[in-house]
């Protein structure tokens, strides 16, 4: 992997990065905040990956990503199985309305 | 120019898993985002980790995204954020511009690394045996969670206690209206 190589996916994971923390910070609905989080996780795997094979250390990287994405995959079915949940109980997945509850 | 395309191919489907308002469009377009890593993951010699995330990534996620939004439902909702819209931007471009100073000027060593099954194999299961276990100990503490979360859904508390509430109350009515009429029977036979 040439240096250029290694800019161009450095880039990648950077632009991950940025749309996984404009998700978060502007969508509103459940579902797509947990589908931000899931590429910010992806930029995390594709960096760690990146390092591992810049740092001649792939074996690490590679154990390292597959713990990144068992910890991603079960956060995944929480997240998912609480909106599932919150829809059912409070009716909506509108993040703003559930701000406005009232406990 | 391969990792080019790649790159960019990547970054147009996660632009559009954000962007789309379909919630089950946003999820293919994720399993897209998901395939188009492992393709990358695997050029850059992560093989197991190319195959787990295809399979994972893709796969399962994309089964649990499509699971949820059928039984939750399609929700539109107006496309105004919590935080204004330039506040969001200066926030990520102000982290994207931070971490980029920091990890662009890695430097690629000059010989490429050799992907080892050996070397991956020694790491995970002798190196970060800790890893491991904190692995098993996460999936079962999901699957707890999950069956804690959706078990109360088969019997949900507003339904099976309103169905026992109305049970109760119609047959104090009906207790009433018995009293009632054998009241009004016995009235009858008096007078």
């Amino acid at each position: 992997m040439s240096s250029d190589e290694l800019n161009i996916v450095l880039i990648g994971v950077l632009g991950l990065l940025g749309l996984g923390f404009y998700g978060l910070l502007a969508l509103r609905n459940l579902v797509k905040l947990v589908i931000a989080l899931q590429i910010l996780v992806k930029a995390a795997i594709l960096g760690l990956v990146v390092a591992g094979n810049a740092g001649d250390n792939i074996g690490l990287s590679q154990s390292l990503a597959v713990t990144v994405i068992v910890a991603d995959t079960v956060v995944a079915v929480i997240a998912l199985a609480l909106v599932v949940q919150i829809r059912r109980r409070v009716g909506t997945m509108d993040v703003r309305d559930l701000a406005q509850l009232q406990g | 120019m391969l990792y080019a395309c790649l790159v960019v191919i990547m970054l147009f489907f996660a632009v559009q898993a954000i962007r789309e308002k379909r919630l089950i469009m946003s999820a293919v377009w994720l399993a897209g985002v998901s395939a188009v890593l492992s393709v990358l993951l695997y050029l850059m010699d992560a093989y197991r980790v190319a195959v787990i995330e295809l399979s994972v990534g893709a796969g399962l996620v994309t089964v649990l995204f499509v699971f949820a939004i059928n039984i939750s439902g399609e929700e539109a909702i107006a496309a105004r954020s919590l935080l204004p819209r330039p506040v969001s931007w200066g926030l990520v471009i102000l982290s994207v511009v931070l971490l980029g100073w920091f990890i662009l000027h890695l430097e690629s060593p000059a010989n490429a690394p050799q992907a080892d099954d050996a070397q991956f194999t020694a790491s995970l299961w002798e190196q970060r045996g800790l890893d491991v276990l904190v692995q098993i100990v996460l999936i079962f503490a999901g699957t707890l969670g999950l069956l804690g979360l959706l078990a109360e859904a088969k019997a949900p508390l507003e339904y099976s206690v309103a169905k026992a509430v109305t049970a109760e109350r119609d047959r104090e009515l009906q207790t009433l209206q018995d009293t009632a009429q054998s009241n009004e029977g016995a009235e009858g036979e008096n007078s």
